[in-house]
């Protein structure tokens, strides 16, 4: 039973806002309505038996720590030697996002610095450092000393609005102290990443190429202030050039490179894709038993792989809500949706359950020039250092009910939406000053809004 | 002051234009909804009292819980050990069912109550984190000083789960189940369940810290009872209110959605199908008490008191009658499959490690795959009904 109230007033000088179709359809047919701590954990509808099952296993093969070889469970054997976490979901709790340390010492909550010499490979990878490797991991077996301890400090900045109120950021520092194994190239570049929630991968891979790239912009034709690059990066399974969409660089091509990369950088766990052990000079790798060679086999791969492509999403609560409504109007109005594209159509896809659906996850793939303020200076592929991806901003809203914490950007600096609205610069300086120049009541209408999400 | 605004979508037949302004009020002829006799609202509060119902007796029976667990702490017997587990599987009895009301957004795991899911029932558990394990007889929060850490409720509370590792369950059904029985290390041929001594319990008995592992054992009991009071109260007053008030749709959505997600995921893939697949006695639901049989037929239970609109003596109004009203070869469609479930599922064997100790090909193996059929065969086309029922 529905109502259509039509207003009987007769100044028009109000329109009332209404509600889309679908819109609280976030991820298409791909949509779950569980609001509970669980709420990113979800397989979409629509999979076959098999394919639920396959899921229901990925889903093991997430949570499941991994543990140091030799050892009974052969199937999760050969964690390390140097490890961020022992299981995805140790960065990934309950499939959702990480945060910073809260303590200096603190393991495996979802931040990890990835580590860089200028200049790259043959394949456009970058040069790791010839002691600590691309990654610096502040875990290890038992036989083996990490490599040392974040330490994360943070400045505060007072920004101020044109109405008076104040907002605190705070800008973080990033150390690695406690080195185990010598002095860190004082020309080392080090870019802080953060898990993000894990809904909706396989729908951002089934959006259609040609529909990413025609949001490019590169040298800023149309004059709104905003470029938007395409990344290409090293697919390993083709050994070719791919479009990145995934990571916060849009440094990987596929959920399956992305999943295989954070089994060798974050697990130590080694895969066809990334055969290597992280081992370093001063340590002789053959000696320390490894889950064998690949230590996870492509079957088990593939299964992460499916599990973590066919997360539903969340609906969006309260689309309905006048605020709501009047914060997605200012949010269209100030061009935030300038890269944070609402709607796109996903294609043909391996996937039957993915396919052809009206998708709403609030990004272009792209990158954008984010100014100084969140640089990490570290290029990666055609990433500048301080470029990055346009992040999704499905799932936002419930990152609190799922983790506990509402830390946002690439490196969880944020505390708010709010903060993290601060924080942009470069391409989405114009847009943050006309955010800043709203009273109040519009600020918090178009903060309530991406609450929703 | 918010307002809200009502949803622009057209259902099919019905739309009703209404203008305030307006007396004309003749636009129902003739629609859907005049045929319309059974009146919702009644199926939606009748499923309240199923829930209230269901959450009452889950509490009555972790009080007797709590109170065989505090008089064999008090008198730790090979007697009050046995009455202690006995209540244990009776508590499971009627917790089981109520998992029906897990995924609908209800208290038990949303709002401000969300954490009370995680608190009553979480697993699979990392044992080593609470007690002693083989090959390790420190482990464990039982068997760290005293002045490292104190057992108390709130520690308790806030170890479980801690360092965002789902494995560290610390409280709960299953917590309380490891410290009765102890691991499972019997080859599931030999269909036992874990073989913990009572004199775990006893001073100078067997293994360290009894005085430990008995307050430990007594607070997540206590814990128990407190957590489904919680819920049961919840459920009988404030929200309560907020569920019968929700729109019409959205209350059945949430009812039937949520025991088609336990039919087919939690129940069939989670619960079932993953345990099958990797053979392992680890990813069984209640694997130290070998109970995992009576978790699979009592969530299947709760399935069907939800579907059916009935629990202990209340009976009403269900989903099961107003899907007939609407689609009656559906409703056929979905007995069958509801009556399919209940037999397959009833034909597997027990205990459950059992059961899915030698894999898919096996005989055993084969029974659960078609349990496992048969539940998402029944949750799949349940939520068919969606469209039947307007409520999409």
């Amino acid at each position: 039973m529905c109502l259509v109230f039509i207003s009987c007033s007769e100044s028009d000088d109000y329109v009332p806002l209404v509600v889309e179709e679908n819109e609280e359809l976030s991820g298409g047919n791909a949509t779950s309505f569980i609001f509970s701590p669980d709420a990113f954990g979800f397989s979409v509808d629509g999979l076959s038996l098999d394919e639920q099952i396959t899921f229901g296993v990925g889903n093991s093969l997430f949570n499941q720590n991994w543990v140091t070889a030799p050892a009974s469970t052969t199937a999760r054997d050969g964690l390390g030697p140097f490890f961020n976490a022992r299981s995805c979901s140790g960065c990934h709790f309950k499939d959702g996002r990480g945060r910073p340390p809260a303590f200096e010492g603190e393991l495996a909550h979802g931040l990890l610095l990835r580590l860089s010499l200028s200049g790259t490979d043959q394949h456009g990878i970058n040069i790791p450092d010839p002691i600590y490797g691309s990654q610096f991991q502040d875990n290890s077996i038992l036989s083996v000393s990490n490599e040392g301890t974040l330490k994360v400090t943070y400045e505060n900045i007072t920004v101020t609005y044109e109405d008076g109120n104040s907002v605190e950021l705070q800008k973080p520092t990033y150390e690695m102290v406690d080195l185990n194994y010598g002095a860190m190239d004082p020309s080392i570049l080090v870019s802080p990443r953060v898990a993000s929630q894990m809904v909706g991968l396989g729908l951002l891979d089934a959006i259609p190429e040609m529909v990413v790239l025609s949001y490019e912009d590169e040298n800023d034709a149309d004059n709104d202030g905003i470029s938007g690059r395409a990344n290409y990066v090293y697919d390993a399974e083709s050994d070719g050039f791919k479009l990145g969409r995934f990571g916060w660089k849009a440094n990987q091509p596929s959920v399956k490179q992305q999943i295989a990369a954070a089994f060798s950088g974050d697990l130590g766990i080694t895969s066809s894709l990334f055969p290597d052990e992280n081992c370093n000079g001063t340590l002789n790798c053959d000696e320390i038993a490894n889950g064998g060679n690949p230590e996870i086999t492509d079957e088990n791969l593939d299964k992460v792989t499916f599990y973590s492509a066919t997360l539903s999403v969340p609906a969006r609560r309260d689309v309905d809500d006048e605020d709501v409504l009047k914060g997605k109007e200012l949010f269209n109005t100030i061009h935030c949706s300038g890269c944070h594209i609402a709607v796109h159509e996903t294609g043909a896809y391996e996937i039957d359950a993915l396919a052809n659906q009206t998708i709403r996850p609030y990004t272009d793939l792209l990158l954008h020039d984010m100014g100084e303020g969140l640089a990490d200076n570290a290029p990666e592929y055609r990433a500048s250092g301080v470029e990055w991806r346009t992040p999704p901003l499905w799932g936002v809203g419930l990152i609190e009910t799922v983790n506990d914490h509402t830390n946002l950007l690439h490196d969880g600096r944020a505390r708010t939406i709010e903060e993290a609205i601060l924080w942009h610069g470069g391409e989405a300086e114009e847009i943050k000053n006309r955010f800043m120049a709203l009273d109040k009541e519009e600020r918090g209408q178009i903060i309530r809004f991406i609450e929703t999400l | 002051m918010k307002k809200n605004i009502f949803k622009l979508y057209l259902p099919g037949l019905f739309a009703l234009a209404l203008t305030a302004c307006s007396s004309d009020d003749n636009g129902t002829t003739g629609t859907k909804e005049e045929e319309e006799t059974l009146v919702r609202t009644e199926v939606i509060s009748n499923y309240a009292d199923v829930v209230e119902a269901n959450y009452a007796q889950a509490l009555a029976d972790a009080e007797a819980l709590q109170d065989a667990i505090d008089t064999f702490v008090a008198e730790p017997t090979q007697a009050n050990f046995d009455a202690a587990k006995t209540a244990w599987l009776a508590s499971r009895e009627s917790y089981g069912p109520s998992e029906a009301f897990r995924f609908a957004n209800g208290p038990i795991d949303s709002g401000d109550t969300e954490e009370l899911e995680g608190l009553l029932n979480s697993w699979p558990m990392d044992e080593a984190y609470v007690d002693y394990v083989e090959g390790d007889e420190t482990a464990g929060l039982i068997n760290e000083e005293a002045a490292t850490f104190e057992i108390t409720k709130e520690n308790l509370i806030v170890k479980n789960g801690e360092g965002d590792t789902e494995e560290n369950v610390s409280v709960g059904y299953h917590a309380i189940e490891f410290l009765l029985w102890g691991q499972d290390n019997t080859d599931p041929s030999e269909k036992l369940s874990g073989q913990r001594p009572y004199t775990d319990f006893v001073d100078g008995g067997t293994a360290a810290n009894q005085d430990r592992r008995r307050l430990y054992l007594q607070l997540v009991a206590e814990l128990l009872v407190d957590n489904l009071q919680e819920v049961a109260d919840t459920w009988s007053s404030s929200y309560r209110t907020t569920f019968l008030a929700l729109p019409e749709d959205e209350a059945l959505n949430n009812i039937l959605s949520s025991i088609a997600e336990l039919s087919s995921s939690e129940l069939a893939i989670e619960r079932m199908a993953v345990a099958l697949e990797n053979q392992n006695q680890e990813d069984e639901h209640s694997c130290f008490s070998d109970n995992t049989h009576r978790d699979i037929r009592l969530n299947l239970e709760g399935i069907a008191n939800v579907y059916n609109g009935t629990y202990g003596s209340v009976s009403g109004l269900s989903l099961a009658d107003l899907i007939e009203e609407a689609d009656a070869d559906l409703a056929a469609e979905l007995d069958a499959l509801l009556t399919a479930a209940e037999t397959a599922v009833g034909a597997t064997a027990i205990p459950f490690d059992y059961a899915i100790s030698d894999g898919i090909t096996s005989e055993e193996g084969a029974k659960v795959q078609e349990a496992v059929v048969a539940l998402t065969e029944f949750g799949n086309k349940l939520l068919e009904a969606k469209t039947s029922l307007g409520i999409e």
